[in-house]
Protein backbone atom coordinates (compact mmCIF):
# COMPACT_ATOMS: atom_id res chain seq x y z
CA UNK A 1 0.00 0.00 0.00
CA UNK A 2 1.51 3.34 -0.98
CA UNK A 3 1.10 6.71 0.71
CA UNK A 4 -1.76 7.92 -1.52
CA UNK A 5 -3.76 4.74 -0.95
CA UNK A 6 -3.30 4.83 2.80
CA UNK A 7 -4.32 8.48 2.89
CA UNK A 8 -7.48 7.64 0.93
CA UNK A 9 -8.27 4.77 3.29
CA UNK A 10 -7.81 7.06 6.29
CA UNK A 11 -10.21 9.67 4.92
CA UNK A 12 -12.74 7.00 3.90
CA UNK A 13 -12.71 5.40 7.35
CA UNK A 14 -13.04 8.76 9.10
CA UNK A 15 -16.01 9.71 6.94
CA UNK A 16 -17.54 6.30 7.68
CA UNK A 17 -17.09 6.77 11.43
CA UNK A 18 -18.68 10.24 11.30
CA UNK A 19 -21.61 8.93 9.23
CA UNK A 20 -22.05 6.16 11.80
CA UNK A 21 -22.19 8.78 14.59
CA UNK A 22 -24.77 10.90 12.81
CA UNK A 23 -27.02 8.32 11.08
CA UNK A 24 -29.38 7.79 14.06
CA UNK A 25 -29.64 11.51 14.72
CA UNK A 26 -30.56 12.26 11.11
CA UNK A 27 -33.00 9.36 10.96
CA UNK A 28 -34.88 10.41 14.08
CA UNK A 29 -35.28 13.97 12.85
CA UNK A 30 -36.59 12.78 9.45
CA UNK A 31 -39.04 10.29 10.95
CA UNK A 32 -40.36 12.83 13.44
CA UNK A 33 -42.04 14.51 10.45
CA UNK A 34 -43.60 11.27 9.23
CA UNK A 35 -47.38 11.28 9.17
CA UNK A 36 -47.69 7.50 9.49
CA UNK A 37 -48.46 5.84 12.82
CA UNK A 38 -46.13 3.04 11.72
CA UNK A 39 -43.05 5.06 12.70
CA UNK A 40 -40.63 3.57 10.16
CA UNK A 41 -42.87 3.49 7.09
CA UNK A 42 -42.81 6.86 5.39
CA UNK A 43 -46.20 8.20 4.31
CA UNK A 44 -46.05 11.97 4.07
CA UNK A 45 -44.76 15.08 5.79
CA UNK A 46 -46.61 16.10 8.91
CA UNK A 47 -46.02 17.99 12.13
CA UNK A 48 -48.85 16.26 13.95
CA UNK A 49 -46.57 14.42 16.41
CA UNK A 50 -45.15 17.73 17.54
CA UNK A 51 -48.69 18.95 18.11
CA UNK A 52 -49.50 15.74 20.00
CA UNK A 53 -46.51 16.39 22.28
CA UNK A 54 -47.95 19.73 23.35
CA UNK A 55 -51.05 17.94 24.64
CA UNK A 56 -49.22 15.14 26.43
CA UNK A 57 -49.40 16.21 30.07
CA UNK A 58 -47.20 13.37 31.28
CA UNK A 59 -44.36 14.44 28.99
CA UNK A 60 -44.79 18.16 29.70
CA UNK A 61 -44.73 17.60 33.46
CA UNK A 62 -41.67 15.35 33.19
CA UNK A 63 -39.91 17.90 30.98
CA UNK A 64 -40.50 20.61 33.57
CA UNK A 65 -39.08 18.42 36.34
CA UNK A 66 -36.08 17.47 34.20
CA UNK A 67 -35.22 21.07 33.40
CA UNK A 68 -35.55 22.11 37.03
CA UNK A 69 -33.31 19.23 38.11
CA UNK A 70 -30.78 20.01 35.37
CA UNK A 71 -30.55 23.71 36.32
CA UNK A 72 -30.02 22.94 40.00
CA UNK A 73 -27.59 20.08 39.33
CA UNK A 74 -25.54 22.06 36.82
CA UNK A 75 -25.26 24.98 39.24
CA UNK A 76 -24.12 22.72 42.08
CA UNK A 77 -21.74 20.76 39.86
CA UNK A 78 -20.18 23.95 38.50
CA UNK A 79 -19.43 25.27 41.99
CA UNK A 80 -18.11 21.95 43.26
CA UNK A 81 -16.30 21.14 40.00
CA UNK A 82 -14.54 24.51 40.02
CA UNK A 83 -13.33 23.84 43.58
CA UNK A 84 -12.18 20.36 42.60
CA UNK A 85 -10.49 21.40 39.34
CA UNK A 86 -8.74 24.32 41.07
CA UNK A 87 -7.50 22.13 43.91
CA UNK A 88 -6.24 19.44 41.53
CA UNK A 89 -4.36 21.87 39.34
CA UNK A 90 -3.12 24.53 41.80
CA UNK A 91 -2.77 23.00 45.26
CA UNK A 92 0.20 20.74 44.57
CA UNK A 93 0.57 17.93 47.06
CA UNK A 94 -1.55 17.71 50.16
CA UNK A 95 -2.43 14.83 52.44
CA UNK A 96 -5.06 12.65 50.78
CA UNK A 97 -4.56 14.07 47.30
CA UNK A 98 -4.53 10.67 45.57
CA UNK A 99 -7.80 9.66 47.20
CA UNK A 100 -9.26 13.08 46.39
CA UNK A 101 -8.45 12.89 42.68
CA UNK A 102 -9.72 9.32 42.62
CA UNK A 103 -13.01 10.33 44.25
CA UNK A 104 -13.50 13.29 41.92
CA UNK A 105 -12.67 11.43 38.71
CA UNK A 106 -14.12 7.96 39.38
CA UNK A 107 -17.70 9.03 38.53
CA UNK A 108 -16.48 9.72 34.96
CA UNK A 109 -16.21 6.01 34.33
CA UNK A 110 -18.07 4.28 37.17
CA UNK A 111 -21.02 2.35 35.71
CA UNK A 112 -24.16 4.34 36.38
CA UNK A 113 -25.98 1.34 37.75
CA UNK A 114 -23.46 1.12 40.61
CA UNK A 115 -23.74 4.82 41.42
CA UNK A 116 -27.52 4.55 41.23
CA UNK A 117 -27.94 1.74 43.73
CA UNK A 118 -25.24 2.98 46.11
CA UNK A 119 -26.55 6.55 46.23
CA UNK A 120 -30.09 5.31 46.79
CA UNK A 121 -28.99 3.05 49.65
CA UNK A 122 -27.25 6.06 51.22
CA UNK A 123 -30.42 8.13 51.01
CA UNK A 124 -32.51 5.30 52.44
CA UNK A 125 -30.06 4.80 55.32
CA UNK A 126 -29.97 8.56 56.00
CA UNK A 127 -33.74 8.80 55.96
CA UNK A 128 -34.04 5.91 58.38
CA UNK A 129 -31.46 7.49 60.68
CA UNK A 130 -32.28 11.22 60.61
CA UNK A 131 -35.54 11.47 58.67
CA UNK A 132 -33.95 13.21 55.72
CA UNK A 133 -33.92 13.25 52.65
CA UNK A 134 -37.24 12.23 51.18
CA UNK A 135 -36.89 10.85 47.69
CA UNK A 136 -37.90 13.59 45.27
CA UNK A 137 -36.18 16.29 43.24
CA UNK A 138 -33.60 17.00 45.96
CA UNK A 139 -32.25 13.42 45.95
CA UNK A 140 -31.99 13.46 42.15
CA UNK A 141 -30.11 16.78 42.28
CA UNK A 142 -27.64 15.52 44.90
CA UNK A 143 -26.93 12.38 42.86
CA UNK A 144 -26.55 14.36 39.63
CA UNK A 145 -24.18 16.88 41.23
CA UNK A 146 -22.02 13.96 42.35
CA UNK A 147 -21.47 12.55 38.86
CA UNK A 148 -21.54 15.81 36.87
CA UNK A 149 -18.89 17.47 39.08
CA UNK A 150 -16.24 15.20 37.57
CA UNK A 151 -16.95 16.52 34.07
CA UNK A 152 -16.83 20.15 35.22
CA UNK A 153 -13.59 19.45 37.10
CA UNK A 154 -11.97 18.01 33.95
CA UNK A 155 -12.96 21.06 31.89
CA UNK A 156 -11.78 23.51 34.59
CA UNK A 157 -8.54 21.61 35.22
CA UNK A 158 -7.63 21.52 31.54
CA UNK A 159 -8.36 25.25 31.23
CA UNK A 160 -6.24 26.04 34.30
CA UNK A 161 -3.37 23.99 32.89
CA UNK A 162 -3.30 26.33 29.88
CA UNK A 163 -3.14 29.45 32.01
CA UNK A 164 0.24 30.68 33.12
CA UNK A 165 0.53 30.35 36.91
CA UNK A 166 2.85 33.36 36.96
CA UNK A 167 -0.13 35.69 36.45
CA UNK A 168 -1.66 34.44 39.68
CA UNK A 169 1.73 34.50 41.42
CA UNK A 170 2.22 38.10 40.34
CA UNK A 171 -1.10 39.08 41.90
CA UNK A 172 -0.15 37.26 45.09
CA UNK A 173 3.27 38.93 45.17
CA UNK A 174 1.61 42.30 44.76
CA UNK A 175 -0.30 41.64 47.93
CA UNK A 176 -3.60 40.17 46.82
CA UNK A 177 -5.05 37.75 49.31
CA UNK A 178 -5.74 34.20 48.04
CA UNK A 179 -9.49 34.86 47.74
CA UNK A 180 -8.81 38.08 45.81
CA UNK A 181 -6.43 36.25 43.49
CA UNK A 182 -9.04 33.61 42.89
CA UNK A 183 -12.01 35.91 42.30
CA UNK A 184 -10.23 38.74 40.50
CA UNK A 185 -7.61 36.87 38.46
CA UNK A 186 -8.28 33.15 38.17
CA UNK A 187 -12.06 33.17 37.86
CA UNK A 188 -12.25 35.68 34.97
CA UNK A 189 -9.60 33.67 33.10
CA UNK A 190 -11.46 30.38 33.46
CA UNK A 191 -14.96 31.82 32.99
CA UNK A 192 -15.47 30.26 29.53
CA UNK A 193 -14.57 26.85 30.97
CA UNK A 194 -17.14 27.36 33.74
CA UNK A 195 -19.73 28.11 31.09
CA UNK A 196 -18.85 24.95 29.13
CA UNK A 197 -18.78 22.94 32.33
CA UNK A 198 -22.19 24.25 33.36
CA UNK A 199 -23.71 23.41 29.97
CA UNK A 200 -22.11 19.95 29.94
CA UNK A 201 -23.43 19.24 33.44
CA UNK A 202 -26.84 20.52 32.39
CA UNK A 203 -27.08 18.24 29.38
CA UNK A 204 -25.75 15.22 31.30
CA UNK A 205 -28.32 15.77 34.03
CA UNK A 206 -31.11 16.28 31.50
CA UNK A 207 -30.17 12.97 29.88
CA UNK A 208 -29.59 10.71 32.87
CA UNK A 209 -31.85 7.68 33.19
CA UNK A 210 -30.18 5.00 35.29
CA UNK A 211 -29.10 6.95 38.38
CA UNK A 212 -32.33 8.96 38.31
CA UNK A 213 -34.47 5.81 38.22
CA UNK A 214 -32.89 4.66 41.48
CA UNK A 215 -33.02 7.92 43.45
CA UNK A 216 -36.25 9.51 42.24
CA UNK A 217 -39.49 9.39 44.17
CA UNK A 218 -43.05 8.77 42.98
CA UNK A 219 -43.70 12.48 42.33
CA UNK A 220 -40.45 13.19 40.50
CA UNK A 221 -40.55 11.24 37.23
CA UNK A 222 -38.08 12.83 34.81
CA UNK A 223 -38.24 13.01 31.03
CA UNK A 224 -35.78 10.15 30.34
CA UNK A 225 -37.83 7.92 32.67
CA UNK A 226 -41.01 8.66 30.71
CA UNK A 227 -39.21 8.13 27.39
CA UNK A 228 -37.72 4.84 28.58
CA UNK A 229 -41.03 3.44 29.76
CA UNK A 230 -42.70 4.41 26.46
CA UNK A 231 -39.84 3.05 24.36
CA UNK A 232 -39.83 -0.29 26.15
CA UNK A 233 -43.40 -0.75 24.96
CA UNK A 234 -42.31 -0.23 21.35
CA UNK A 235 -41.65 2.56 18.90
CA UNK A 236 -43.71 5.65 19.42
CA UNK A 237 -43.96 8.47 16.87
CA UNK A 238 -44.34 11.05 19.63
CA UNK A 239 -40.94 10.01 20.98
CA UNK A 240 -39.44 10.71 17.54
CA UNK A 241 -40.74 14.27 17.73
CA UNK A 242 -39.60 14.64 21.33
CA UNK A 243 -36.21 13.20 20.39
CA UNK A 244 -35.84 15.67 17.54
CA UNK A 245 -36.66 18.54 19.90
CA UNK A 246 -34.16 17.32 22.52
CA UNK A 247 -31.50 16.94 19.83
CA UNK A 248 -32.18 20.48 18.65
CA UNK A 249 -32.19 21.88 22.20
CA UNK A 250 -29.06 20.09 23.39
CA UNK A 251 -27.38 20.60 20.02
CA UNK A 252 -27.75 24.35 20.41
CA UNK A 253 -26.34 24.16 23.95
CA UNK A 254 -23.40 22.06 22.75
CA UNK A 255 -22.67 24.43 19.90
CA UNK A 256 -22.67 27.41 22.24
CA UNK A 257 -20.44 25.57 24.72
CA UNK A 258 -17.86 24.39 22.20
CA UNK A 259 -17.83 27.52 20.07
CA UNK A 260 -17.43 29.61 23.18
CA UNK A 261 -14.49 27.49 24.23
CA UNK A 262 -12.83 27.66 20.84
CA UNK A 263 -13.44 31.39 20.60
CA UNK A 264 -12.51 32.13 24.21
CA UNK A 265 -9.43 29.98 23.79
CA UNK A 266 -8.20 32.18 21.03
CA UNK A 267 -9.21 35.38 22.84
CA UNK A 268 -7.87 34.15 26.19
CA UNK A 269 -4.47 33.39 24.69
CA UNK A 270 -4.38 36.84 23.17
CA UNK A 271 -5.27 38.43 26.48
CA UNK A 272 -2.52 36.53 28.26
CA UNK A 273 -0.07 37.43 25.52
CA UNK A 274 -1.01 41.10 25.78
CA UNK A 275 -0.88 40.96 29.55
CA UNK A 276 2.52 39.32 29.64
CA UNK A 277 4.02 41.25 26.72
CA UNK B 1 -1.05 20.94 35.93
CA UNK B 2 -0.31 19.33 39.27
CA UNK B 3 3.00 21.14 39.55
CA UNK B 4 4.24 23.31 42.37
CA UNK B 5 1.82 24.97 44.75
CA UNK B 6 1.46 28.60 43.76
CA UNK B 7 1.14 30.04 47.24
CA UNK B 8 3.85 28.87 49.54
CA UNK B 9 3.68 31.62 52.13
CA UNK B 10 2.34 30.78 55.54
CA UNK B 11 -0.68 33.00 55.09
CA UNK B 12 -2.29 30.55 52.74
CA UNK B 13 -1.37 27.32 54.47
CA UNK B 14 -4.18 28.23 56.68
CA UNK B 15 -7.71 27.53 57.54
CA UNK B 16 -8.90 28.86 54.18
CA UNK B 17 -6.88 26.36 52.26
CA UNK B 18 -8.03 23.57 54.51
CA UNK B 19 -11.66 24.60 54.00
CA UNK B 20 -11.27 24.76 50.22
CA UNK B 21 -10.18 21.13 50.15
CA UNK B 22 -12.54 20.01 52.90
CA UNK B 23 -15.80 21.06 51.23
CA UNK B 24 -15.53 18.99 48.03
CA UNK B 25 -13.74 16.22 49.95
CA UNK B 26 -16.63 15.94 52.38
CA UNK B 27 -19.13 15.90 49.52
CA UNK B 28 -17.42 13.04 47.73
CA UNK B 29 -16.88 11.02 50.89
CA UNK B 30 -20.57 11.41 51.74
CA UNK B 31 -22.10 10.89 48.32
CA UNK B 32 -19.60 8.62 46.58
CA UNK B 33 -17.46 6.69 49.05
CA UNK B 34 -19.86 6.14 51.96
CA UNK B 35 -22.56 4.71 49.65
CA UNK B 36 -20.20 1.90 48.62
CA UNK B 37 -19.73 0.92 52.25
CA UNK B 38 -23.50 0.86 52.69
CA UNK B 39 -23.86 -1.32 49.60
CA UNK B 40 -21.25 -3.70 51.01
CA UNK B 41 -23.13 -3.76 54.31
CA UNK B 42 -26.52 -4.47 52.78
CA UNK B 43 -25.06 -7.21 50.58
CA UNK B 44 -24.57 -9.12 53.85
CA UNK B 45 -28.23 -8.84 54.79
CA UNK B 46 -31.32 -10.71 53.63
CA UNK B 47 -34.46 -9.41 51.99
CA UNK B 48 -37.45 -8.71 54.21
CA UNK B 49 -40.96 -7.42 53.77
CA UNK B 50 -40.27 -4.15 55.46
CA UNK B 51 -39.31 -0.55 54.78
CA UNK B 52 -36.46 -0.55 53.82
CA UNK B 53 -36.80 -4.11 52.47
CA UNK B 54 -33.88 -5.80 54.21
CA UNK B 55 -33.09 -7.21 57.66
CA UNK B 56 -30.91 -5.00 59.85
CA UNK B 57 -27.48 -6.52 60.50
CA UNK B 58 -27.48 -5.47 64.12
CA UNK B 59 -30.39 -6.36 66.34
CA UNK B 60 -31.37 -7.29 69.87
CA UNK B 61 -31.82 -10.95 70.82
CA UNK B 62 -34.66 -12.03 73.14
CA UNK B 63 -32.35 -12.02 76.16
CA UNK B 64 -31.29 -8.44 75.45
CA UNK B 65 -27.94 -9.26 73.90
CA UNK B 66 -26.68 -7.28 70.90
CA UNK B 67 -26.59 -9.55 67.86
CA UNK B 68 -24.69 -8.97 64.62
CA UNK B 69 -25.96 -11.19 61.81
CA UNK B 70 -23.96 -11.44 58.59
CA UNK B 71 -25.31 -13.49 55.72
CA UNK B 72 -22.95 -14.70 53.04
CA UNK B 73 -25.77 -16.56 51.29
CA UNK B 74 -26.00 -13.82 48.63
CA UNK B 75 -22.37 -14.29 47.67
CA UNK B 76 -22.84 -18.06 47.56
CA UNK B 77 -25.86 -17.46 45.34
CA UNK B 78 -24.16 -15.27 42.76
CA UNK B 79 -21.13 -17.55 42.57
CA UNK B 80 -23.17 -20.74 42.19
CA UNK B 81 -26.21 -19.68 40.17
CA UNK B 82 -25.24 -19.95 36.51
CA UNK B 83 -27.52 -16.99 35.63
CA UNK B 84 -25.13 -14.56 37.36
CA UNK B 85 -22.01 -16.20 36.00
CA UNK B 86 -23.41 -16.04 32.46
CA UNK B 87 -24.40 -12.41 33.02
CA UNK B 88 -20.88 -11.51 34.19
CA UNK B 89 -19.28 -13.37 31.29
CA UNK B 90 -21.51 -11.75 28.68
CA UNK B 91 -21.02 -8.27 30.17
CA UNK B 92 -17.25 -8.73 30.01
CA UNK B 93 -17.52 -9.99 26.44
CA UNK B 94 -19.75 -7.06 25.42
CA UNK B 95 -17.27 -4.61 26.92
CA UNK B 96 -14.26 -6.31 25.28
CA UNK B 97 -15.90 -6.40 21.83
CA UNK B 98 -16.89 -2.74 22.28
CA UNK B 99 -13.28 -1.79 23.09
CA UNK B 100 -11.94 -3.63 20.01
CA UNK B 101 -14.40 -2.09 17.56
CA UNK B 102 -14.33 1.44 19.00
CA UNK B 103 -10.54 1.21 18.68
CA UNK B 104 -10.69 0.01 15.07
CA UNK B 105 -13.20 2.71 14.15
CA UNK B 106 -11.90 5.45 16.43
CA UNK B 107 -8.18 5.26 15.73
CA UNK B 108 -8.36 6.30 12.05
CA UNK B 109 -10.76 9.09 12.97
CA UNK B 110 -8.57 10.38 15.81
CA UNK B 111 -5.50 10.14 13.60
CA UNK B 112 -7.25 11.97 10.79
CA UNK B 113 -8.31 14.83 13.09
CA UNK B 114 -4.89 15.09 14.72
CA UNK B 115 -3.19 15.24 11.31
CA UNK B 116 -5.29 18.21 10.12
CA UNK B 117 -4.11 21.79 10.45
CA UNK B 118 -4.92 23.53 13.73
CA UNK B 119 -7.76 25.44 12.10
CA UNK B 120 -9.67 22.25 11.29
CA UNK B 121 -9.04 20.27 14.47
CA UNK B 122 -11.46 22.10 16.77
CA UNK B 123 -14.49 21.92 14.44
CA UNK B 124 -13.79 18.26 13.60
CA UNK B 125 -13.44 17.43 17.27
CA UNK B 126 -16.70 19.23 17.92
CA UNK B 127 -18.32 17.05 15.27
CA UNK B 128 -17.22 13.96 17.22
CA UNK B 129 -18.35 15.42 20.54
CA UNK B 130 -21.78 16.65 19.43
CA UNK B 131 -23.49 13.23 19.59
CA UNK B 132 -22.08 12.76 23.10
CA UNK B 133 -23.94 15.89 24.18
CA UNK B 134 -27.16 14.83 22.49
CA UNK B 135 -29.52 12.58 24.42
CA UNK B 136 -28.00 9.12 24.78
CA UNK B 137 -31.41 7.51 25.26
CA UNK B 138 -32.84 9.08 22.11
CA UNK B 139 -29.82 8.06 20.03
CA UNK B 140 -30.01 4.44 21.18
CA UNK B 141 -33.76 4.47 20.56
CA UNK B 142 -33.13 5.75 17.02
CA UNK B 143 -31.25 2.54 16.21
CA UNK B 144 -34.46 0.56 16.76
CA UNK B 145 -36.04 2.45 13.88
CA UNK B 146 -32.99 1.85 11.70
CA UNK B 147 -32.53 -1.85 12.45
CA UNK B 148 -36.05 -3.23 12.77
CA UNK B 149 -37.48 -5.61 10.12
CA UNK B 150 -39.29 -2.78 8.29
CA UNK B 151 -36.73 -0.17 9.35
CA UNK B 152 -34.41 2.03 7.31
CA UNK B 153 -31.75 -0.58 6.50
CA UNK B 154 -34.09 -3.45 5.64
CA UNK B 155 -36.51 -1.33 3.58
CA UNK B 156 -33.62 0.14 1.61
CA UNK B 157 -31.99 -3.22 0.91
CA UNK B 158 -35.30 -4.79 -0.11
CA UNK B 159 -36.10 -1.82 -2.34
CA UNK B 160 -32.69 -2.16 -3.98
CA UNK B 161 -33.36 -5.84 -4.49
CA UNK B 162 -30.28 -6.93 -2.51
CA UNK B 163 -32.32 -9.10 -0.16
CA UNK B 164 -35.89 -10.38 -0.39
CA UNK B 165 -36.67 -10.88 3.26
CA UNK B 166 -35.59 -8.62 6.14
CA UNK B 167 -32.29 -9.31 7.86
CA UNK B 168 -32.54 -10.10 11.56
CA UNK B 169 -30.37 -7.33 12.90
CA UNK B 170 -32.38 -6.13 15.91
CA UNK B 171 -32.87 -7.67 19.36
CA UNK B 172 -29.87 -9.93 19.16
CA UNK B 173 -26.18 -9.88 20.01
CA UNK B 174 -25.32 -7.97 16.84
CA UNK B 175 -27.54 -5.00 17.68
CA UNK B 176 -26.15 -4.88 21.24
CA UNK B 177 -22.57 -4.71 19.89
CA UNK B 178 -23.57 -2.10 17.33
CA UNK B 179 -25.31 0.08 19.92
CA UNK B 180 -22.42 -0.16 22.37
CA UNK B 181 -19.75 0.64 19.75
CA UNK B 182 -21.88 3.55 18.62
CA UNK B 183 -22.45 4.98 22.10
CA UNK B 184 -18.88 4.60 23.34
CA UNK B 185 -17.02 5.71 20.19
CA UNK B 186 -16.46 9.34 21.38
CA UNK B 187 -14.92 8.06 24.65
CA UNK B 188 -12.29 6.27 22.56
CA UNK B 189 -11.67 9.05 20.04
CA UNK B 190 -10.99 11.82 22.60
CA UNK B 191 -8.07 10.26 24.52
CA UNK B 192 -6.61 8.87 21.28
CA UNK B 193 -6.80 12.31 19.73
CA UNK B 194 -5.26 14.06 22.70
CA UNK B 195 -2.23 11.72 22.61
CA UNK B 196 -1.87 11.73 18.83
CA UNK B 197 -2.06 15.51 18.80
CA UNK B 198 0.79 15.80 21.32
CA UNK B 199 2.91 13.37 19.32
CA UNK B 200 6.02 14.71 17.61
CA UNK B 201 4.93 14.44 13.99
CA UNK B 202 8.43 15.15 12.67
CA UNK B 203 9.35 11.64 13.80
CA UNK B 204 6.92 10.28 11.21
CA UNK B 205 8.48 12.43 8.51
CA UNK B 206 11.92 11.25 9.57
CA UNK B 207 10.88 7.60 9.33
CA UNK B 208 9.30 8.34 5.98
CA UNK B 209 12.40 10.11 4.66
CA UNK B 210 14.54 7.21 5.79
CA UNK B 211 12.51 4.98 3.50
CA UNK B 212 10.08 3.23 5.84
CA UNK B 213 6.81 2.27 4.16
CA UNK B 214 3.58 3.72 5.64
CA UNK B 215 2.67 0.43 7.31
CA UNK B 216 6.06 0.23 8.96
CA UNK B 217 5.99 3.89 10.07
CA UNK B 218 2.64 3.20 11.69
CA UNK B 219 3.74 -0.03 13.36
CA UNK B 220 7.08 1.18 14.64
CA UNK B 221 6.53 4.89 15.31
CA UNK B 222 2.88 5.98 15.51
CA UNK B 223 1.51 2.98 17.35
CA UNK B 224 4.10 2.93 20.18
CA UNK B 225 3.82 6.72 20.61
CA UNK B 226 0.04 6.58 20.87
CA UNK B 227 -0.03 3.59 23.22
CA UNK B 228 -0.94 5.67 26.32
CA UNK B 229 -3.94 7.00 24.38
CA UNK B 230 -4.95 3.47 23.41
CA UNK B 231 -4.75 2.32 27.04
CA UNK B 232 -6.68 5.35 28.34
CA UNK B 233 -9.35 5.08 25.65
CA UNK B 234 -9.76 1.34 26.16
CA UNK B 235 -10.24 1.77 29.91
CA UNK B 236 -12.62 4.72 29.48
CA UNK B 237 -14.74 2.49 27.24
CA UNK B 238 -14.33 -0.82 29.06
CA UNK B 239 -15.16 0.26 32.63
CA UNK B 240 -18.58 1.85 32.02
CA UNK B 241 -19.40 -0.67 29.25
CA UNK B 242 -19.22 -3.62 31.69
CA UNK B 243 -22.07 -2.13 33.70
CA UNK B 244 -24.11 -0.88 30.73
CA UNK B 245 -27.83 -1.33 31.25
CA UNK B 246 -29.77 0.74 28.70
CA UNK B 247 -28.30 -0.55 25.42
CA UNK B 248 -28.69 -4.31 26.08
CA UNK B 249 -32.20 -3.66 27.40
CA UNK B 250 -33.39 -1.67 24.38
CA UNK B 251 -31.45 -3.36 21.58
CA UNK B 252 -30.89 -6.86 23.00
CA UNK B 253 -33.05 -9.93 22.58
CA UNK B 254 -34.86 -12.11 25.10
CA UNK B 255 -31.68 -14.10 25.75
CA UNK B 256 -29.48 -11.04 26.28
CA UNK B 257 -28.33 -11.23 29.87
CA UNK B 258 -26.01 -8.64 31.37
CA UNK B 259 -24.87 -7.79 34.84
CA UNK B 260 -26.50 -4.37 34.59
CA UNK B 261 -29.87 -5.94 33.79
CA UNK B 262 -29.40 -8.58 36.52
CA UNK B 263 -28.83 -5.86 39.12
CA UNK B 264 -31.72 -3.76 37.81
CA UNK B 265 -34.16 -6.69 37.85
CA UNK B 266 -33.16 -7.85 41.33
CA UNK B 267 -33.72 -4.32 42.55
CA UNK B 268 -36.81 -3.15 40.67
CA UNK B 269 -38.63 -6.42 39.86
CA UNK B 270 -37.72 -8.77 42.71
CA UNK B 271 -37.23 -6.00 45.30
CA UNK B 272 -34.31 -8.00 46.61
CA UNK B 273 -31.99 -5.18 47.67
CA UNK B 274 -29.41 -7.42 49.34
CA UNK B 275 -28.89 -9.56 46.22
CA UNK B 276 -28.78 -6.42 44.04
CA UNK B 277 -26.13 -5.02 46.41
CA UNK B 278 -24.13 -8.23 46.18
CA UNK B 279 -24.19 -8.03 42.38
CA UNK B 280 -22.99 -4.41 42.68
CA UNK B 281 -20.15 -5.34 45.05
CA UNK B 282 -19.00 -8.11 42.70
CA UNK B 283 -19.03 -5.66 39.78
CA UNK B 284 -17.04 -3.04 41.70
CA UNK B 285 -14.47 -5.68 42.71
CA UNK B 286 -14.13 -6.60 39.04
CA UNK B 287 -13.52 -2.97 38.08
CA UNK B 288 -11.06 -2.01 40.83
CA UNK B 289 -8.08 -3.21 38.77
CA UNK B 290 -8.96 -1.28 35.58
CA UNK B 291 -9.88 1.80 37.68
CA UNK B 292 -6.50 1.79 39.40
CA UNK B 293 -4.63 1.46 36.10
CA UNK B 294 -6.63 4.41 34.76
CA UNK B 295 -5.95 6.50 37.87
CA UNK B 296 -2.21 5.77 37.71
CA UNK B 297 -2.10 6.54 34.00
CA UNK B 298 -3.85 9.86 34.44
CA UNK B 299 -1.53 10.71 37.32
CA UNK B 300 1.41 10.44 34.92
CA UNK B 301 0.10 13.01 32.49
CA UNK B 302 -2.50 11.15 30.48
CA UNK B 303 -5.68 13.09 29.83
CA UNK B 304 -9.15 11.66 30.27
Amino acid sequence: MNAAQSRFLLVAMSVLALLFLYAPIVSIVIYSFNESQLVTVWSRFSTKWYAALLHDDQILRAARISIEVALLSATGATVLGTFAGYILSRFGRFPGRTLFSGLVMAPLVMPEIIMGISTLLLFVALEAAIGWPHRDIQTIVMAHITFATAFVAVVVQSRLSEIDVSIEEAAADLGARPLQVFFLVTLPLIAPALMSGFLLAFSLSLDDLVITSFVSGPSSTTLPMVIFSKVRLGLNPEINALGALIILFVGVIATIATFRTIFADWRGKRKVETATA
Amino acid sequence: MSGEPIFSNAQTRSFGRFLTVAIPYAWFITFFLAPFLIVAKISLSTAATAIPPYEPLVGWADDGALVLTLHIANYKLIFSDSVYLIAYASSLRNAAVTVIFTLLLGYPLAYFIASRSAKWRAPLLMLVMMPFWTSFLIRVYAWIGILKPNGVINSTLIWLGVIDKPLEILNNQFSVYLGMVYAYLPFMVLPLYSHLEKMDWSLLEAANDLGARPARVFREVTLPLSMPGIVAGSLLVFIPAVGEYIIPTLLGGPDTLTIGAALWNEFFSNHDWPVASTVAVALVVLLVGPLMILQRQQGTGGHP
